[in-house]
């Protein structure tokens, strides 16, 4: 299979495939720096929008929130997610594992704009009933809060069933009760999932539209509902200076943490053939 | 160790046990199944005003029950409904067709290529889907509009003329808003989630197997199809799934690219409650795409069971 001619072949479609899902984003970051407001003409290079940014109350205000809800919907996801995965991991048999397995990842495959409606309108019921809850952050953060669970239950899913079962058993030998296992021994070997699966949901709640859209009240715009109420109106190069700079700040952060992520697989791997030596 | 701390043991291991289950069980039931039934409820209730009416009224002393259908009935009568469905069907199978074609050769590739470039070449498959997605989709329309890359492009060779030929766009040189943006829109977004799960499949598979399809007489091309094609096909069904689901349902996309003639069902949902405020309308809308998308995910929880199965 390996004649020249795949081999060619194989490269130009990879190439046409990268640039296909790179074009779009070298356009954002080009046109970000254009002089003039006219999309796709080029008049020069200029930093205005970016100035123009700094004084964008609006969009900043809508930034501070969103960074508020990601960081909160980042930390309960992993949290309920873990627990989540360890139950299904753990315990194969309770009542309604079914349920449970069903519910875990059903709000992947959900559509958005179903979720945001009913749990708006279960909201709007309880609101009647009980005066409360206002819609703003809290509420915003509860619709990413069961996307983010499902999607961090399946990251560390996998990472706890790849697990060897004896090392806990291990530890359950040696006398450690059931919470020490978990925080000494299981907590430490599934800790990469965790911060993948927090960055993970981190940058899914920062960028989620319809959810915020169905569970935002009045005064809480998130950056992505600014950023989707501009761009439905048309092509706005203060969006082009964001998205410069979203993409800036993603490409960096993962960038660091695979390398961070890696190197500490490479340290765990050493340990292990350490230990392992007689 | 004692009898009494050994049962205390046990005890502290069950009680440690409930709570884990019972914490993120209780929250998905009174956050995503209730939800759920209220949507239902809603969808038969009718609308007493800006408010809709409760399903038990006690009247006289009897207990009432006021179940409207009317909602479904019109869903199903009322034609411009049925085409949404259908398109909706039809957009997101024609999408998850063009990832499969565009992603199958590219996972292949990707899973043959040097394995010490395979790290980096999925880590540039993954990474646009760390960026925002709503901002990807945004720079489409940058690309489609007049005077866009993409569009000098395609207008520069003519494939206007054979879009147009397809009914693709409405006219020549216009892009966007078409069934054309709306569908390369979903295709862009979608393709990492075609090809990771291609990607997983074919990098494990054991390449002596085409070895002994050479040895037996098989040319590469016949031992592509019978052994490569077959060992990947859990890859094909996830990520096919993982295409077409989402887009039966997606909303932002056919907002900022499609156009009035590209009918989405998320889109009618949005506008049902947005719009119109007609929420009994939105969750009959809810429930029927559920409905939609149940069917596919059924199909594919029932094949994943068997292939588990088999691997046993």
């Amino acid at each position: 299979m390996k004649s020249r001619w795949t081999t060619w072949f194989g490269r130009g479609w990879l190439s046409a495939g990268y640039l296909f899902l790179y074009l779009p984003i070298a356009a954002l970051v080009l046109y970000s720096f254009n002089d003039s407001p006219i999309p796709n003409v080029w008049r020069g290079f200029s930093l205005k929008w970016y100035v123009a940014l700094a004084s964008d109350e609006e969009l900043l205000a809508a930034l501070w929130l969103s960074l508020k809800i990601a960081f909160f919907t980042a930390c309960g996801s992993v949290v309920l997610g873990t627990l989540a995965a360890f139950s299904l991991v753990k315990y194969k048999r309770f009542t309604g594992r079914t349920l449970f397995a069903g519910m875990t990842n059903a709000p992947l495959v959900m559509p958005e704009v179903v979720v945001g409606l009913s749990l708006l309108l279960m909201l709007v019921s309880v609101q009647r009933l009980l005066g409360f809850p206002e819609r703003g952050l809290m509420t915003i953060w509860l619709g990413h809060l069961l996307l983010g669970m499902a999607y961090a239950a399946v990251v560390v899913q996998a990472r706890l069933s790849d697990l060897n079962p004896q090392l806990e058993e291990a530890a359950m030998d040696l006398g450690a009760r059931p919470h020490q296992v978990f925080w000494l021994v299981t907590l430490p070997m599934i800790s990469q999932s965790l911060v993948a699966a927090w960055l993970l949901t981190f940058t899914l709640s920062l960028d989620d539209v319809v959810l915020s859209a169905f569970l935002s009240g009045p005064g809480s715009t998130t950056m992505p509902l600014v950023i989707f109420s501009r761009a439905r109106l048309g092509l706005n190069p203060s969006v082009n200076a964001v998205a410069t700079i979203t993409v800036t700040v993603v490409a960096i952060g993962v960038v660091v943490a695979s390398y961070l992520i890696a190197r500490a697989e490479r340290q765990r791997l050493r340990d292990i053939v350490t230990a392992a030596r007689p | 160790m004692t009898a009494s701390t050994s049962s205390s043991w046990v005890r502290g291991l069950v009680r440690g046990r409930t709570a884990v289950i019972a914490l993120p069980f209780l929250f998905l039931l009174l956050f995503f199944a209730l939800p759920f039934l209220i949507v239902g409820k809603i969808s038969v209730s009718e609308m007493d005003g800006l408010a809709f009416k409760d399903l038990f009224t006690v009247v006289d002393g009897t207990v009432q029950l006021s179940v409207k259908f009317s909602n479904y009935v019109f869903l199903t009568q009322d034609p411009l409904y049925f085409k949404t469905y259908l398109s909706s069907l039809q957009y997101a199978a024609i999408t998850t067709a063009l990832c499969l074609f565009i992603g199958y050769p590219f996972a292949y590739f990707m899973a043959r290529a040097r394995s010490s470039m395979q790290p980096a070449l999925l880590m540039l498959v993954m990474l646009p889907f760390w960026t925002s997605f709503l901002l990807r989709v945004y720079a489409w329309r940058g690309l489609l509009t007049e005077d866009g890359w993409v569009s000098d492009a395609v207008i520069g060779l003519g494939l206007d003329h054979v879009l147009l030929a397809f009914g693709w766009i409405s006219s020549e040189g216009m892009l966007m808003h078409t069934p054309f943006s709306l569908v390369l829109g979903m295709t862009y977004t979608y393709l990492p989630f075609m090809v990771l799960p291609l990607y997983s499949q074919l990098a494990k598979m054991d390449l002596r197997l085409l070895e002994a399809a050479a040895d037996l007489g098989a040319t590469p091309w016949v031992a592509f199809w019978k052994v490569t094609v077959p060992l990947s096909k859990a890859g094909i069904v996830a990520g096919s799934m993982l295409v077409f689901i989402p887009c039966v349902g997606e909303y932002v996309i056919p907002e900022l690219l499609g156009g009035p003639e590209t009918l989405m069902i998320g889109r009618v949902l949005w506008d049902e409650f947005f719009a119109n405020n007609d929420w009994p309308m939105a969750s009959s809308v809810a429930v029927v795409m559920v409905l939609l998308i149940i069917v596919p995910l059924a199909i594919f929880s029932k094949y994943q069971a068997e292939a588990t199965e088999r691997g046993r």
